[in-house]
């Protein structure tokens, strides 16, 4: 199978220019007969849909949702980047494309993120166009805020729901190409199985969530914006129902998955309070905009705060350590995730967490509610405010920018976070890693293509905040749609795919057989128990610090309970009517799988780079250390059930000069 | 704490639909009202019965899958709250929960407290967009929106599609997630140029659907976990009395 990256010759800033001009197109009347499965609605999934449909190809959208508006895209609460410098401050593609190279620890493709900055602009304007309605300033025009990482105010936003706003955009347009009847959706269908037919990807096997019955869909080529595996973790912050099932269905029939371990633990979530909990909520990272960072500087008002004999109001100014503001003087509070949680995890390692459970450190926004109501009081001439409106007026300030955020953390933990600090502690947030794709975001199986979360390609190592929303839309609207008429254009003599050809009857029936043999095990313990096993070892042993016995350990174990599952797991009710037991096991056999890949992923890369740190490999002071003589490479994994084979795909950079990331 | 459930069950054993009582201990405080019931499902689960059907996905109070009539409250007692965020802490000790699905004749129950909401995206199929294809846009500043218009649109927009209005609503109408989607996009100059034909092709659709008429009980804006106010509704009947009588703009 093919493994080349593909990326086009040419200048860095004139690659995508010249390439979109040259590359092969396919007429009106051939789009026509062009058929194009698309499995996910969400952000990419939801924009190729569209786009496709409004292109003339002959498309088929696929959700597990009962609406393509519920897509997980959805809950993306801070912004989405784009270069347009309408700031002033000295923005460009460049300087977008060179922060998500360095955000992602020199671990991207130089030429797929240098597209991605280039096109970011044409987002926002599409965006506006559908009627999103972003935050602007008084003068009307569009507003913007700065998030980590970076160092100018690039972000646009609304209220604290972009996602939702942009996917509800991707949404209508969406719904409008259904209702011409250029695309046809399948809600509540779940893609259980890629076909293959004379190798390239012809089509899927989808199981009716409603009925049970399994169905066969052929296209020309088969497009997967399914999303991230967080939930391999169980506790993250993605939906209760986002899975990695339909990227691994593919990674089982040869499509290879590229750099497994980097997964990112977002520094702002609401700590953990019991077992039974079943998911984790994130509190946008915008928040570090004026939110500062602390833990008590002596341990015994650590432990006072855990055993809640004191509060963080009792702790006095100067036995707080605002410990980012210390070890990273130039960005303070906005470094990166990797960054900020990794120093979080450090603070709680030396007993200084906050929460019961240990492991939680504060965000304080009372010097920005000072600040902000001091100002509003010099703007309203009220020069003899006291302490108590100017907190009135800066509580205000607070309210409007954060209102919902605020008011979210209040209702999951009961505490109001206008008086007491909120608490935060990191959680597994977003998936970096994903099926390996070339420039083309072709996978190595020809035909088949995958966008957004679902491919690697983009953040490397780590991704910066509020580029999740930018690069779904970017694949879906703007990359796409241009590149899959590379694999099209080959495409024109090619008859209608038929799904009672031999290739299909097959998938179904294996299909079939593996459901079957899920449900006829009938042993004692649910699909959701083995979950949570799985996800106490992946936190355990391949979470926010890793080692190599830990990872060794690690894959013994998933590998233990994988034989266990198939042995013991019960699932309840029918295979022939709804049941969201079913699809929870069916789910869970196939993380497991992705779990034990991670591992093995994480043990071959002997360096410390962006959310992957090896404890082995770290400064004296504790920062990541990065080898690059060694590991500038994607990793791109074959499976295997005993023994994954690892292709390396060497990264060039040409325009770039890899430094040791530094945000002191 | 312990607590009484009463549960709507429908399909599998109960083939008519019934409420069927759980009784249910070790609830603590912390719990969110969906972890309650996934505690509940992992005993039934355990002694072999079959868990209750209900539906959710973020639990974060913006995707819109969860749909539970708590105690006769769409979503529960608490304002701008949805399932997914209503924690057990505004419960007590031996207190009996009634939990309901949906009921509407446009929602047909799928399973226990399971529906069917493929009307919603029906009704946006009809004509709740912009008709702008990729690559048309202009500059995003090209044109200036003043900001109370823009916030106006917006809290239109914030509608997550959860379908708890009609489900509050006496006659089961899907006004409020119409109005606030015409209302939305009408607010915005973009939108403007369709507004006609769009409140007209959404409205029949609504109609064609089964969803009841509007009586101004507004019960669905105390329900709306966003708070969407009625005035999106009265909005929508501005629009629509223009567009059907003062305007050539008739749909198609």
């Amino acid at each position: 199978m093919p493994f080349q990256s593909n990326v086009p010759a040419g200048e860095l800033s004139e690659k995508w220019k010249q390439y979109r001009s040259s590359m092969p197109l396919v007429a009106p009347n051939n789009k026509r007969r062009l058929e194009v499965i698309i499995v996910g609605t969400g952000l990419a999934g939801g924009a190729a849909a569209a786009t496709f449909g409004e292109l003339g190809y002959k498309v088929k959208v696929f959700t597990f949702h009962d609406s393509p508006r519920r897509a997980h895209s959805i809950a993306a609460q801070g912004g989405i980047n784009a270069a347009k410098n309408y700031q002033n401050d000295g923005d460009s593609v460049y300087r977008l494309f060179y922060d998500t190279i360095k955000g992602g620890d020199y671990r991207s493709r130089e030429a797929n993120v240098h597209r991605l900055a280039e096109v970011s602009v044409n987002i926002i304007d599409q965006a506006v166009a559908q009627g999103v309605p972003f935050a602007r300033d008084y003068g009307g025009l569009l507003a913007n805020r700065s998030f980590g990482g970076v160092q100018v105010s690039r972000t646009f936003y609304a209220r604290g729901q972009t996602g939702q706003q942009l996917l509800l955009g991707a949404y209508q347009s969406l719904s409008r190409q259904i209702s011409l009847g250029n695309v046809e959706l399948f809600n509540r269908h779940e893609m259980i199985d890629l076909v293959m037919q004379d190798g390239k990807a012809r089509g899927i096997i989808a199981r009716n969530l409603l009925t049970g019955k399994t169905e066969r869909h052929a296209a020309h080529a088969v497009v997967l914006g399914t999303g991230g595996y967080g939930n391999v973790f169980y506790l993250s912050t993605n939906a209760m129902n986002s899975n990695g099932s339909a990227a691994w269905r593919a990674v089982k029939q040869g499509a290879y998955m590229a750099n497994p371990c980097f997964t990112q633990i977002h520094p702002t979530c609401i700590p953990v309070s019991g077992e039974y909990q079943s998911k984790l909520t994130l509190m946008s990272e915008s928040l570090r905009n004026d939110g500062r960072v602390w833990v008590p500087k002596n341990q015994e008002d650590a432990a006072a705060i855990r055993e809640g004999r004191k509060t963080g109001l009792d702790i006095a100014e100067g036995d707080r350590d605002y410990y980012l503001e210390r070890r990273y003087p130039a960005f303070g509070n906005l470094v990166p995730r990797d960054v900020a949680s990794r120093a979080a995890k450090t603070a709680c390692d030396e007993g200084l967490g906050v929460s019961p459970t240990g492991l939680a450190v504060y965000l304080d926004f009372d010097a920005a509610i000072e600040r902000y109501g001091k100002s509003r009081a010099h703007s309203l001439n009220e020069s003899n405010a006291d302490k108590g409106r100017i907190r009135q007026l800066g509580v205000a300030v607070i309210e409007e920018k954060y209102g919902n955020l605020f008011e979210m953390y209040e209702k999951i933990t009961g505490e109001d976070p206008y008086v007491m600090p909120m608490k935060i502690y990191p959680a597994v947030h977003y998936t970096m890693g994903g099926l390996w794709v070339d420039y083309n975001l072709q996978t190595n199986i020809p035909g088949l293509f995958a966008i957004g979360e679902a491919n690697f390609s983009d953040h490397g190592a780590n991704r910066l905040g509020a580029s999740a929303l930018m690069q779904g839309l970017a694949d879906g609207y703007f990359v796409l749609p241009y590149t899959i008429g590379t694999f099209l254009s080959q495409e024109i003599r090619n008859p209608m795919v038929d799904p009672d050809g031999p290739a299909f009857m097959e998938a179904e029936a294996k299909s079939k057989a593996r459901i079957e043999k899920i449900m006829s095990i009938n042993g004692t313990k649910s699909a959701e128990t083995f979950h949570r096993e799985l996800g106490k070892i992946m936190w355990e042993y391949c979470g926010m610090a890793r080692n190599a016995e830990g990872l060794q350990k690690g894959r013994r174990l998933i590998r233990e309970l994988r034989k266990e599952f198939w042995s013991s797991v019960y699932v309840p009710g029918r295979v022939d009517e709804y049941n969201p037991e079913l699809e929870k096991a069916l789910r869970v056999a196939d993380f497991m799988e992705l779990g034990e890949l991670m591992m093995l992923d994480a043990l071959d890369r002997n360096e410390s780079c962006g959310g992957h740190f090896r404890e082995e490999y770290q400064s004296e002071d504790g920062e990541a250390l990065r080898r690059d003589d060694e590991y500038a490479y994607v990793s791109a994994w074959e499976w295997d059930d005993t023994d994954p084979i690892l292709h390396k795909e060497e990264l060039i950079f040409e325009n770039v000069e890899l430094k040791t990331r530094s945000y002191k | 704490m312990t607590l009484n459930l009463k549960i709507w069950r429908q399909g599998g054993k109960y083939p008519k639909g019934q409420f069927v009582n759980y009784t249910l201990d070790g609830v603590n405080d912390h719990m969110s009202f969906l972890e309650m019931l996934d505690v509940l499902n992992e005993k039934l689960i355990n002694e072999k019965e079959e868990p209750i059907a209900f539906e959710h996905d973020c639990r974060e109070g913006i995707c819109g899958t969860c749909s539970l009539v708590i105690n006769g409250y769409p979503h529960g007692p608490m304002q701008q709250t949805t399932a997914c965020q209503l924690h057990m802490r505004h419960f007590h000790d031996g207190q009996t929960i009634t939990i309901e699905p949906w009921r509407s004749r446009a929602f047909p129950i799928v399973k226990d407290l399971v529906v069917n909401r493929d009307a919603f995206d029906r009704i946006i199929q009809a004509g709740g967009y912009i008709s702008v294809d990729t690559g048309q846009a202009q500059d995003g500043n090209a044109i200036p929106i003043e900001k109370d218009q823009a916030g106006h649109a917006f809290d239109a927009a914030t509608c997550i599609g959860c379908g708890a209005c009609v489900a509050a609503c006496p006659n089961a109408s899907a006004m409020l997630f119409v109005g606030a989607k015409v209302s939305h996009l009408s607010q915005m100059p973009q939108g403007k140029v369709e507004s006609d034909t769009r409140v007209q092709r959404m409205v029949a659709q609504h109609d064609a659907e089964g969803f009841g008429r509007c009586s101004n009980i507004t019960a669905c804006q105390a329900e709306c976990p966003k708070a969407i106010s009625v005035e999106h509704i009265a909005r929508l009947n501005r629009q629509y009395i223009g567009a059907t009588l003062g305007s050539e703009k008739v749909a198609n």
